[in-house]
């Protein structure tokens, strides 16, 4: 599961709903698509526990009975943690999120001196990387970092996920010297503009 | 090794490799069973890449079949991309299941899908990285049977040396008896011989090693000999005498693949009878599928896999009988779930008007496809798809005006006894079909034409002719890529060398195996892959072998030759395949086989069968005379 990318876990997605029986809205137009978003892409190997995603039904449902309906029809590797009506007023879920807490499961390190490395991060006023041909600031995106000291060979991170800013958590393990195939990456909370909504 | 260790492995590998979610499985509606609590063990193998083997609606039946008995488990096995085989072989991790990660190695029974022959090499690939003895004849009690069936197996020869057995046709209840063979074998401690024995005494398994091909001087085949008695000769294909109801419980993935659809097949066999077609003639007689139970078999599949596509699927899916109340009920019935349906294959001359508007909003809107096959009426007479160009412009206004702004023209060049002329009218039939479009929707209007090659395939009423060279074919496409060009108009062709592979193997015999086997040790896989196809390898393979490549494609072969596929018995006669031939030559077309039966020689094969299923289950004529003795001997109706 954690091997699906954003667009087919979109599709994941779709293809529960339509197996739960859930009348999903649908977008107009000559490719009508189901109307339905997900929390900011989760990068292809994470785990993830706190994912979001809005969908409009054609007719109201109680929650209660989404959530039953859902259940029975999970694919393995997917379980929901609960089901709200939101207004359909509120913001996208994409806009409403503006940062992303990662928790990072490392490999037995050898001659890397992990703090040290952390500290050199933090204290950097830039850190310039490039990323599919494009240069930009990965300091500015890392909003903490840090070991997690009752826990042997971790480390938890909160990165900016705002529009056009949106921090990566191998791109800070590689910062660190670390090789990210190597980590066990899980994304652990979203943090919300409005805490009432989260 | 151990599947735990395997696992382990993969948990290492699968974070450095492209697409990991190929290599995982533990997708919706696979089948996990206690591997101590069953009794034999298979694994259904397609030699390509996941993406293309979860699309293939033959493997998806056969593992839904097996899985339903308790005492067997299947489970899948792809070819891994060539990243993922590097690593694989670095990290010494033998070929495993998606299921339960065991080697495939520790299966009893391996079964391959061959539909085209561009999948050779990959077939010896795989069980190199298997671990299996990639030759029949070094296999021993421990190593897995090999089997394979498909379109491409019903000329066997060339993948001889490295089948065990083939299953010829319909693999649906062979299989089982193929399964329950080899428990009954393992019970019993037998030996592999016996094994191989007891198979070929099932109708519709071939076993190679019991039979002998010799040649004569000048190449070709002289004779096939059995080496005992017991064994049959010729292998009569296997069909089931009616499809039953579909499976439904499809494995969903999680990563995008190359069909993803509920695919449903309502009629299996084709009763037109173009001649290029080993389709056409090796998968008669022509069954259909209730609508009622296509209906429920949708309702089904969307329940089980939520899919938001369905396919239903045929060699020629306008053909069936009760096509727009189908795809009207299908509408109707799934209004508002935005179901998609995907209708490959219609036909020009049954492609009916109700048809589009019955399609209309309810299938992909990118383009329409329509397969003349070719430009000119005298051509298509030849190969027996006698539509005129008339009623193709007709369907093409018909399809532009219902909102359609592509229209894809599939053609084939290289044709027996086609001209330049037949070649250059392509090029006029879609400027043609273009100003139709263009008469209703204007400028919007687009003609994408798939020029393919043709390729004479055994068991066909051309397995006879001669293929292009490779010089002949870039003559011809050079005139298409001068002529068909310009605004609203593609042309898409293929590698003539691609051509020539396709072409040796599909009409090879025995001693092909070695060219293969050559050409997979210099490095050759992938062969269907256009980057990875490596032409030279090929032709070295040729000359270390010492065999002629034009000897088994630019040949016409004499009518009363020895074909290395005679004895493999498809059903349609010999005889009608050669009058079909000569009818060819004269521009003789034969009607819908509906309309008339042709003889072709299914009827009297298999006539215990039809007798056994009367009425609407078979589209060939009732049989109502008293069984045959011959007959019944021929073909058992309850098989042993």
């Amino acid at each position: 599961m954690r091997f699906t990318g954003h667009l087919d876990l979109q599709r994941t997605w779709e293809r529960t709903f339509r197996r739960a029986g859930l009348p999903l809205a649908y977008s107009q137009g000559y490719n009508p698509r189901p109307k339905l978003q997900l929390s900011p892409a989760l990068p292809l190997g994470c785990t993830s526990e706190c994912e979001m995603i809005d969908i409009w039904l054609k007719i109201t449902l109680e929650p209660e009975e989404i959530h039953d309906r859902i259940v029975e029809a999970l694919p393995p590797g997917l379980t929901i943690s609960g089901v709200s009506e939101i207004p359909a007023s509120d913001p996208a879920l994409q806009n409403q999120v503006t940062s992303v807490e990662y928790h990072v499961s490392l490999p037995e390190l050898q001659d890397l001196d992990l703090q040290q490395a952390i500290e050199a991060l933090l204290t950097a006023r830039e850190i310039q990387r490039i990323r599919r041909g494009k240069g930009y600031d990965l300091r500015s995106l890392v909003e903490t970092l840090e070991l997690i000291p009752q826990e042997a060979g971790a480390l938890v991170m909160t990165l900016a996920s705002r529009e056009g800013a949106t921090g990566r958590p191998e791109e800070v393990l590689l910062e660190l010297g670390l090789d990210p195939a190597d980590c066990l990456i899980h994304r652990s909370r979203l943090l919300v503009a409005n805490p009432e909504s989260a | 090794m151990l599947a735990q260790e395997i696992e382990r492995k993969l948990a290492w590998i699968l974070p450095r490799i492209r697409k990991p979610g190929r290599y995982t499985g533990g997708e919706l509606n696979q089948v996990v069973k206690d591997w101590d609590q069953v009794d034999v063990h298979v694994a259904l193998a397609f030699p390509d890449i996941y993406d293309l083997g979860m699309s293939n609606l033959g493997l998806a039946i056969l593992y839904d079949i097996l899985n339903q008995l308790d005492d067997v488990n299947a489970e899948r096995v792809y070819l891994p991309w060539v990243d993922m085989e590097a690593a694989m072989r670095e990290e010494g991790i033998p070929l495993y299941s998606l299921e339960s990660k065991h080697p495939i190695s520790q299966f009893d029974l391996l079964g391959i899908s061959l539909p085209y022959e561009t999948l050779y090499t990959n077939t010896l690939n795989l069980l190199d990285l298997a671990g299996i003895p990639l030759r029949s004849a070094d296999r021993d009690e421990n190593d897995p049977l090999v089997i394979a069936g498909g379109h491409a197996a019903h000329n066997p020869e060339p993948m001889a040396d490295f089948i065990d057995a083939f299953v010829i046709g319909e693999g649906e209840e062979v299989l089982v008896e193929v399964v329950r063979t080899i428990q009954q074998s393992k019970a019993d401690g037998g030996s592999r011989a016996d094994l191989l024995r007891s198979l070929a005494g099932i109708w519709g398994v071939y076993v190679p090693s019991l039979y002998q091909v010799s040649y004569s001087d000048d190449g070709t085949v002289s004779q096939v000999e059995t080496l005992d008695q017991e064994t049959r000769l010729p292998v009569i294909k296997r069909i089931v005498p009616r499809l039953g109801k579909p499976v439904t419980h499809f494995i969903v993935p999680y990563i995008d693949i190359t069909h993803n659809r509920i695919p449903i097949e309502i009629m299996r066999g084709c009763t037109r009878g173009c001649r290029f077609c080993q389709a056409g003639m090796i998968t008669r007689p022509v069954r259909e599928r209730p609508v009622d139970q296509i209906l429920d078999a949708i309702e089904e599949g969307i329940r089980q896999t939520g899919f938001e596509e369905v396919g239903l699927l045929s060699l020629s899916s306008s053909d069936y009988d009760e096509i727009v109340p189908l795809v009207q009920a299908v509408s109707e019935r799934f209004a508002g779930q935005n179901l998609k349906i995907s209708l490959p294959s219609l036909r020009i001359e049954s492609v009916s008007v109700d048809l589009m508007d019955a399609l209309q909003g309810q299938s992909s809107r990118s383009g329409f496809t329509l397969a003349p096959e070719a430009a000119t009426e005298r051509m298509r007479e030849i190969i027996n798809k006698p539509v005129s160009t008339a009623q193709l412009l007709e369907t093409a206004r018909e399809i532009y005006s219902r909102g359609w702004k592509t229209i894809k023209l599939y053609f084939m060049i290289g044709h027996p006894s086609e001209t330049i002329e037949d070649v250059q009218a392509i090029a006029e039939l879609c400027k043609a079909v273009l100003a139709e479009g263009r008469a209703v929707i204007g400028k919007r209007a687009r003609v994408h034409a798939g020029v393919s090659t043709f390729v004479p395939k055994p068991h066909t009423p051309f397995q006879w002719v001669p293929c292009d060279t490779v010089e002949q074919i870039q003559a011809k496409q050079d005139l298409l890529r001068r002529e068909v060009r310009g605004a609203g108009l593609k042309l898409n062709w293929n590698d003539p060398r691609e051509t020539m592979l396709e072409a040796w193997l599909a009409r090879g015999d025995r001693r092909m195996g070695e060219v293969i086997y050559e050409a997979w040790r210099a490095g050759a896989r992938f062969d269907a892959w256009r980057e990875h196809f490596a032409f030279d390898s090929w032709l070295q393979a040729f000359e270390i072998v010492g065999l002629d490549p034009a000897f088994y494609t630019h040949r016409e072969r004499p009518i009363d030759e020895t074909l290395p596929w005679d004895h493999i018995d498809v059903g349609v006669k010999k005889q009608f395949l050669t009058e079909d031939y000569l009818w060819s030559l004269d521009g003789r077309t034969r009607v819908d086989c509906r309309e008339r039966c042709f003889a072709c020689g299914i009827l009297p094969k298999y006539a215990g069968l039809r007798r056994q299923n009367p009425g609407e289950a078979w589209e060939c004529p009732e049989v109502r005379s008293p069984a045959r003795q011959k007959t019944e001997q021929t073909i058992p109706l309850v098989p042993a």
